[in-house]
């Protein structure tokens, strides 16, 4: 019998720019591990008979083994197990909340240790794309087999999919509403957390399997889910993504500098508006900024504010820091660049100038009572506690609601009450007959990795019901 | 790609433009508007349609020359590509018969009227328009507007030409003198708009206005484009762009439009330097 191996506890930590530097700049945060940090960190895994990793991974990645290749040094078999599960895992890598999902699972994390698998992912792409002669000779063939397939929107869910039925043969085009594909990759996600040259590399995988992707493309207006059915495709998979951002419902919340949180973010990220003027879409920050929320995106909307020039930025937050739903690094990483968090804080509304702008907002404080429906403790106003700062800028990063054109001009499609397409969880299925949705448009908010899951098992149903049909 | 397959300048600084866009001109509808991106570094802003051709594919644009995005469009000429057009976007105006139906233009506002025109026709009403200009100097499409509707008038600012005066004086005069007028559209800046929905107020003629704030997206995403309409707030790329003219926030519009007038100079002094020559060619 072997000698037990024993556990290597230190996980190999990753590079960063200090937060003194990085709160300046757009360039990313985390800088990736080295060959031998890679190495190193895949050796402590101790490929169990029974891997907790990869049933906490969504889309079903086989992580001991390409945690092995690495171990092996032998990267393209590490690019090749990766890839055959997840066509986009240079953005996994750095997006996924792994402490919620593989990591959590790996049997090292009961020992306080889980091998940091989402950066050995990022590293095996950041591999990949440095030696491109390599993903060359990986390229599927893929021979058509004369069936049409439209995807609805290029974000993590569509892409997924539209990759997805392409190695599998399906003539597939995209259609995508913006001008650039990745959707919320693009939009949404900050330079400084995914570059969007990286997004941009995924795309063109996707491409070079064969999928077309038209632009300028908001389907429910240039064309309905009917008429492309019509038009000879077999069948539509929906992923049109978020949709209407939600206010605080205060008053003065329509005063110029106050933005959605998808507002700010699309500015500075899709639209390069921390490049102004070289780029022309302008934003404002001015001296002090207040997001609103807890979330991933409010994490995101504030240390953009920091880029951008602002000198106090403040996260207000409702409830205590426990509760916020953001991930722990995010939030470490906005607290370690500066961000000012004041917790169980709520407005009540803005003050304005003479010009329309926000100058001031009114705030209160607020106390935990008992756990609401969600669980957590429910915020309660305490009387009497009311502050006015002054802020030039404010974010709402509250979430968003489904968006109206795609439900409004489909027949057939049912809704849930929350205005989300009714869907099939495991399949991806509407109650339309040749009609699949996934990503926010299906479950409400949720993450890039939940998306490409439900890209993943959409494609696997639609080649399974257009197998049956013929 | 849309090739820009025609291109007038009609009076100073408005450009008349028309682009190979096949599907848009197949779907569009009046009312309905289009965001451009005019290159790689461009801005996405929204553009009202002042006609199409189905049959051809084409798109007509009559755009006023006013920031840097406008000014990119101008200085292209024909055979030359816009990047981005996506639409059509927003909801279509509701055509109905109505009876007698005033149409009041200004500016760039007189594009998005023609096809208006033409609709309310088309269902039977009887179209009594106005035009207004500054001066005779900035009048355009005067012959097409007199042919299109059954009534033509026009109000010039400066009393150059035509009756003295501007659209809201002849709505009030036109109203005052016991006209029956059934609907109003107005199209054309935020104040011109303003100042003709005050104009038909105190007669309760229901006055229809096409609003274009600042957009980002376009597709009801970012909420940049949000009005106040009757006390509630609306995002104009969804749920407009037309709205009762009465009920909109002009003040807060109009305070919203001007949020960025600093930068737009800044963003225009930059790519007047670089482009001087294009700025001598426009």
């Amino acid at each position: 019998m072997a000698e037990k191996k024993k556990l290597n506890l230190n996980r190999v930590p990753i590079p960063k720019q200090e937060p003194g530097i990085r709160r300046k700049n757009f360039n990313e945060v985390a800088l990736g591990y080295t060959e031998e940090q890679a190495i190193e960190e895949a050796s402590r895994c101790i490929q169990c008979k029974k891997p907790g990793c990869k049933e906490g991974c969504p889309v079903n990645v086989d992580i001991p083994e390409f945690i092995k290749a690495i171990q092996d040094g032998d990267m393209p078999e590490a690019v090749r197990i990766l890839k055959s599960k997840n066509s986009l895992p240079g953005i996994c890598g750095r997006v996924c909340p792994q402490e919620i999902q593989c990591e959590m699972t790996c049997n090292l994390a009961k020992k306080g240790a889980p091998i940091a698998i989402g950066r050995l992912e990022r590293y095996v792409a950041d591999w990949e794309r440095a030696h491109p002669e390599i993903a060359e000779r990986q390229k599927d063939n893929c021979i058509s087999n004369g069936k049409r397939i439209a995807v609805v929107g290029s974000g993590p869910a569509g892409l997924t999919c539209a990759a997805g039925l392409a190695k599998l043969g399906y003539e597939v085009t995209i259609f995508e509403a913006l001008h650039v594909a990745g959707g919320v990759l693009m939009y949404g996600i900050p330079e400084f957390r995914l570059p969007k040259h990286i997004v941009q590399g995924e795309v063109d995988y996707v491409k070079s399997l064969g999928v077309e992707i038209k632009f300028d493309h908001v389907i429910g207006k240039i064309a309905t889910a009917d008429e492309i059915l019509e038009n000879g495709y077999d069948a539509v998979f929906l992923a049109p993504g978020a949709g209407a951002p939600m206010f605080l419902n205060i008053p003065g919340e329509n005063l110029s500098g106050i933005y959605s949180a998808n507002e700010f973010l699309t500015r500075t990220n899709l639209m390069k508006a921390y490049l102004f003027p070289e780029y022309d879409t302008p934003i404002k920050v001015g001296k002090r900024v207040a997001v609103f929320g807890g979330g991933n995106v409010t994490m995101d909307a504030s240390r953009c504010a920091l880029r951008l020039g602002a000198g106090e930025v403040y996260i207000i937050y409702r409830r205590s820091k426990v509760e916020m739903p953001a991930r722990r690094e995010e939030r470490e990483n906005a607290e370690e660049e500066g961000v000012i968090f004041k917790l169980l804080t709520n407005p009540k509304r803005f003050l304005g100038d003479e010009q329309g702008r926000v100058k001031a907002v009114e705030l209160y404080e607020m106390e935990l009572g008992e756990p609401d429906e969600s669980g957590r403790r429910r915020p309660i106003p305490k009387p009497g506690t009311e502050f006015i700062i002054d802020i030039d800028t404010a974010i709402p990063a509250l979430g968003t609601r489904p968006n109206p054109i795609i439900p409004s001009t489909t027949k057939g499609l049912e809704l849930t009450r929350w205005g989300t397409i009714k869907t099939d969880e495991a399949t991806g299925r509407t109650s339309k007959e040749g009609v699949w949705c996934g990503g926010d448009m299906a479950t409400g908010a949720a993450t890039v990795i939940s998306a490409m899951g439900a890209g993943k098992r959409a494609a696997a149903d639609i080649d399974a019901y257009l197998q049956g049909k013929s | 790609m849309y090739k820009i397959v025609e291109r007038k300048v009609l009076v100073p600084n408005i450009i008349h433009i028309k682009v190979e866009a096949p599907e848009i001109a197949r779907k569009v509808k009046p009312g309905q508007f289009v965001i451009l991106r005019v290159d790689e570094v461009g801005e996405r802003f929204p553009m009202s349609l002042a006609d199409w051709d189905r049959g051809k594919g084409i798109i007509d644009i009559a755009f006023y020359v006013l920031g840097t995005s406008t000014r990119k469009l101008a200085s292209l000429r024909e055979g030359d590509y816009i990047t981005n057009i996506a639409g059509p976007l927003g909801n279509p105006t509701e055509i109905e018969y109505y009876g007698n139906v005033l149409c009041a233009c200004g500016c760039f506002g007189c594009g998005p009227t023609i096809p208006l025109i033409k609709a309310l026709r088309g269902k039977g009403n009887k179209v009594v328009s106005v035009i207004e200009a500054r001066s005779k100097s900035f009048l355009f499409w005067e012959d097409r507007l007199r042919e299109l509707s059954d009534e033509l008038h026009i109000t010039i600012g400066d009393g150059s030409y035509g009756k003295k005066g501007w659209a809201n004086n002849f709505i009030e005069e036109y109203l005052k003198a016991g006209n029956k007028v059934d609907r109003l559209f107005a199209h054309g800046c935020p104040f011109m708009m303003m100042e003709c929905s005050k104009a038909s107020k105190p007669f309760g003629v229901k006055t229809v206005v096409s609003l274009t704030p600042i957009m980002v997206d376009g597709t009801g995403m970012c909420g940049c484009c949000r009005v106040s309409v009757g006390g509630k707030t609306k995002f104009t790329c969804v749920d407009g762009p037309e709205f009762d003219g009465h009920e909109v926030d002009w003040d807060l519009l109009i305070k919203r439009q001007r949020t960025y007038l600093d930068k737009e100079t800044i963003s225009l002094e930059s790519w007047d330097r670089n482009n001087w020559h294009r700025i001598m060619e426009l």
